[in-house]
């Protein structure tokens, strides 16, 4: 009796999930009592909000922001969501910075810094008088420990891993001098030293397991500000730091940071996010839906955004798939889609892509001559491969169909305006959204001939790590021209040099077709009339140092 | 009622949380997908793993091992009261189930108040008046109640008393205020279940006997009805005890996402999306045994109410309501 009550009730509301326009798939349908949908994250990012006017600073306050996902592991060493790197830029500082607008990198915990020219050895020289939220002091030991525990947490920490890939020594010759020496050159790591995923903990923190790191108990920094509650689904609350007084040499001021505090909370209707934004009960919502944009800014608000640097949305061929192992498919797929059309369906605020790279990241080279849309160039490259026309338009080769499904889990429509464009040269893409984690566990299989997402770095380098043979190897390739290519750019620390030849191995990368960009992954975020100074760091996630609240201006 | 009849309750009740777990459990391993590349890509970015450092991951939580000897593994620490730790959050199980309750509670409990008053007074009414019109009218609210998507109805609500009216806030557990509209978005089904059941039991009970006595000896409609044959009419209603209970449970999940609270409904919602299995056995198992308990004081509860039950004794036996209120009625006729 009790089972058949339960399900009675659980079929009334999964009519009520599927109005919630998420994500359907079979998790959902098999548990409909218990999920309504999932609520994925789209990825956030936006640029420098230009305060028109030169108004003073006020101090005070707590900012209220409203995310769309619950971070589920609080500890930015160990995971790669933007929702929680977001927090862990506030509560770690890095060795370096980089300037978002240049890509430099500038002074942050350390002062300076002097690396070999072979690229194998980089000694930092940290700052004088920098503590840990819990008193003790941030030193040549605290780096060497903090990186040894990223080491420690294995495949927990793949990002943290691959910037310290090849690793051989720290040494700590003084409280105030670290080396790392790499067994090969490695040109990214001085970029990699202003991300958050190497801030540092103090040693109490690296003392847990990585479980207890994930739920943010004890979770402490040099940062600006301190982490002081997480209910999850409920708040995240951070506090403001009143001993601060090592901020970047990019940032606005000294001293402690404006904000009295901030508060997440995760509230995941977009509709709900909007008009608590809109009747000002939250200052700023991470996750603008396009549609939402014209009312916020006819309502005088503010839109933020910031392309995430690194690789674009794409399309990424398995070179062991049965049709994706075809150059003429792979490049006939580049020309087929008309990426000046896809404006029409995201927001103004985002690009379609010019390049694998985004416009954001240092090193970007304009591509898109390589991505001009030419149906009729695409169809001959397929005619010319054996792929004909079959009675329902949908090209076939020796019986096989080109017809492919992609599986992804993001906030993609533009993918459908894609499927269309495609049609029209013949190449069937089928859409299924699923979760998350049907997702990942998909693509680690490696069975699909076409995988699709992006990847946030502020480096070129995220072309060698992603597309390299050597490392992810993402279309499962051999070796090959590419790869000495992306070789070279770790050997020398030259921005001109390395950008020539990331260049070279976008172009590269392309004329292959290991690549199908589509458009670039924007994170629209809106802010309340009294929000000043909320900005971006170079990987577009939030530096709300120099942020603060003034309802002064009506 | 005889301790034996408590006792073969009791393993009833262990049996259905048994079946729970083991049907949840098979189906969650059944899901395609893998909770170990799930936890690891909580970020959604394309990323590749090192395969050696996946596969300590995947022993560590006893994924690697056949299908049989996890689910006896899992068995083995139930037994134990060990629910496990939640892959994606790190937190113990239990932990997690027990920050989440209370806010679900408060919402249940607030929602169901408000469903018992409003669910009474429109049986009630419709009952009392002499219109007919007003009758069809007040008797078609069920109907409409259960109909109305509770998302939808959540959404208007905060339109309207939220965003347009600053009276009441929008987000969060914390503050009393803000367990307002939630509440009277979940008790607009309770309250259409409850409205339903009350108005054909009262009716029921109307056109009997023990009526015309009572009224032949002057008492008023109103007070007749809410002194004899509301508390005859209310028995048929306890036993949607248990339907009421899922009803607020699996409501729980729409309206606590949509008002952004923290709660049970959020948490299974968000350990299904993320594969997370041990939490979501935790919150399948969790809301089992509430339902096996509420069922059970509901059975219990009969003979307390209904005298004639009393020496019926471990016999308990549904019966419709037309039954009760018969049986009621001549007892009632009795003086």
């Amino acid at each position: 009796m009790t089972f058949a009550e339960m399900s009675a009730s659980e079929f009334v509301h999964s009519t009520d999930t599927r109005r919630m326009g998420t994500a359907e798939n079979r998790a959902g349908v098999l548990l409909a009592a218990l999920a309504a949908g999932s609520l994925l994250l789209t990825g956030c990012s936006g640029s420098a909000q230009a305060d028109g006017e030169n108004a003073t600073p006020q101090d005070g306050g707590v900012l209220k922001v409203a995310y769309d996902v619950d971070p589920t592991c609080l500890d930015g060493q160990q995971v790669g969501q933007n929702v929680t790197l977001n927090i862990t830029r506030q509560i770690t500082d890095s060795l370096t910075d980089q300037d978002p607008k240049t890509g430099e990198i500038k002074p942050w915990l350390a002062q300076s810094w002097d690396v070999s020219d072979d690229a194998k050895t980089f000694t930092f020289h940290l700052r004088d008088g920098v503590k840990f939220q819990d008193g003790t002091d941030f030193t040549s030991a605290s780096v060497k420990e903090n990186i040894e525990a990223i080491e420690d947490l294995g495949a927990k920490a793949t990002i943290g891993q691959s910037y310290i890939d090849g690793l051989t020594s720290i040494e700590t010759p003084d409280e105030q001098t670290v080396t790392f020496s790499f067994d090969k050159a490695n040109a990214q790591f001085l970029q990699a030293t202003s991300t958050m995923n190497l801030g540092f903990y103090s040693s109490k923190t690296l003392k847990q397991t990585a479980e207890q790191r994930c739920t943010g108990k004890d979770l402490v920094g040099t940062g600006p500000f301190a982490l002081d509650k997480v209910e999850h689904n409920k708040a995240i609350i951070l506090k403001r730091n009143d001993d601060y007084d090592w901020p970047s040499s990019l940032a606005g001021h000294d001293g402690p940071a404006h904000l009295d505090g901030i508060e997440f909370s995760i509230v995941p209707e977009a509709s709900v996010r909007n008009g608590s934004l809109l009747s000002g009960q939250v200052d700023v919502d991470t996750s603008v839906q396009s549609q939402d944009e014209k009312t916020l800014e006819a309502q005088g608000l503010d839109i933020v955004s910031r392309a995430n640097p690194g690789v674009v949305y794409n399309l990424v061929p398995k070179t062991t798939g049965a049709i994706a192992s075809d150059k003429a498919v792979r490049k006939a797929l580049i020309k087929g889609i008309d990426r000046e059309q896809l404006n029409t369906v995201v927001s103004d605020h985002q690009a379609p892509a010019t390049s694998v790279l985004a416009k954001s990241t240092p090193g970007y080279e304009d591509l898109s001559a390589a991505l001009a849309y030419d149906p009729d160039g695409a169809k001959k490259l397929l005619d010319d491969a054996g792929w004909k026309p079959g009675a329902d338009g949908i090209r076939v080769k020796d019986g096989t169909k080109l017809s492919t499904t992609l599986t992804y889990w993001q906030d993609a429509p533009f993918l459908e305006l894609v499927q269309q464009q495609l049609r029209t040269i013949g190449f069937d893409l089928q859409l299924e959204k699923k979760t998350i984690a049907e997702v990942t566990a998909l693509q680690a299989e490696g069975k699909e001939d076409f995988t699709f997402g992006n990847l946030t770095r502020s480096d070129a380098d995220i072309l060698r790590n992603y597309f390299g043979a050597k490392e992810q190897n993402a279309n499962s390739r051999k070796p090959g021209e590419i790869d000495e290519i992306l070789a070279r750019t770790t050997e020398t620390l030259d921005e001109d040099e390395r950008k020539a030849d990331f260049t070279e191995a976008a172009e590269l990368i392309l004329d292959e077709g290991y690549s199908i960009p589509i458009v670039e992954l924007t994170g629209i975020v809106g802010t309340g009339r009294d929000v000043h100074d909320f900005s971006f760091e170079a990987s577009s996630r939030y530096q709300l140092y120099d942020t603060w609240l003034g309802g002064d201006q009506g | 009622m005889s301790l034996r009849y408590l006792a073969s309750r009791l393993v009833q009740g262990l049996f259905v949380l048994w079946v729970a777990f083991t049907l949840s459990f098979f189906l969650l391993y059944w899901l395609p997908g893998d909770p170990i590349i799930a936890m690891l890509g909580a970020g959604g970015e394309l990323q590749s793993y090192d395969s050696a450092e996946v596969a300590r991951l995947r022993a560590e939580f006893h994924l690697d091992q056949p299908l049989i000897v996890q689910y006896l593994f899992a068995l083995g620490d139930l037994l134990c009261f060990d629910l496990g730790t939640s892959i994606q959050a790190g937190t113990p199980v239990t932990e997690a189930i027990a920050t989440a309750l209370p806010s679900t509670l408060a919402l249940a409990a607030s929602a169901l108040v408000i469903a018992l008053v409003v669910g009474t007074a429109i049986a009630v009414a419709a009952t009392l008046t002499r219109r007919p019109w007003l009758r069809d009218t007040l008797a078609a609210l069920p109907g409409l109640g259960v109909a109305l998507p509770t998302f939808w109805v959540g959404l208007m609500l905060l339109q309207i008393f939220s965003f347009r009216l600053p009276l009441l806030p929008a987000v969060g557990t914390g503050s009393p205020a803000a367990i307002v509209l939630p509440a009277v978005t979940l008790a607009i089904p309770l309250s259409a279940i409850i409205a339903q059941v009350l108005f054909r039991s009262l009716q029921n009970a109307w056109i009997h006997p023990f009526v015309t006595t009572f009224r032949a000896s002057g008492y008023t409609r109103l007070r007749l009805l809410l002194r004899q044959a509301l508390p005859v009419a209310l028995l048929p209603a306890l036993t949607m005890g248990g339907v009421l209970f899922g009803q607020a449970l699996a409501g729980s999940v729409v309206v606590e996402n949509v008002f952004s609270r923290q709660g049970l409904g959020r948490l299974a919602q968000t350990a299904v999306a993320g594969q997370d299995i041990p939490l979501v056995q935790g919150i399948v198992l969790f809301a089992a045994a509430v339902f096996v308990l509420v069922n059970l004081i509901t059975d219990l509860s009969y003979p307390l109410l209904d005298p004639r039950l009393r020496d019926a004794g471990r016999t308990v036996e549904k019966k419709d309501s037309g039954t009760f209120a018969e049986a009621a009625g001549n007892e009632g006729a009795r003086p």
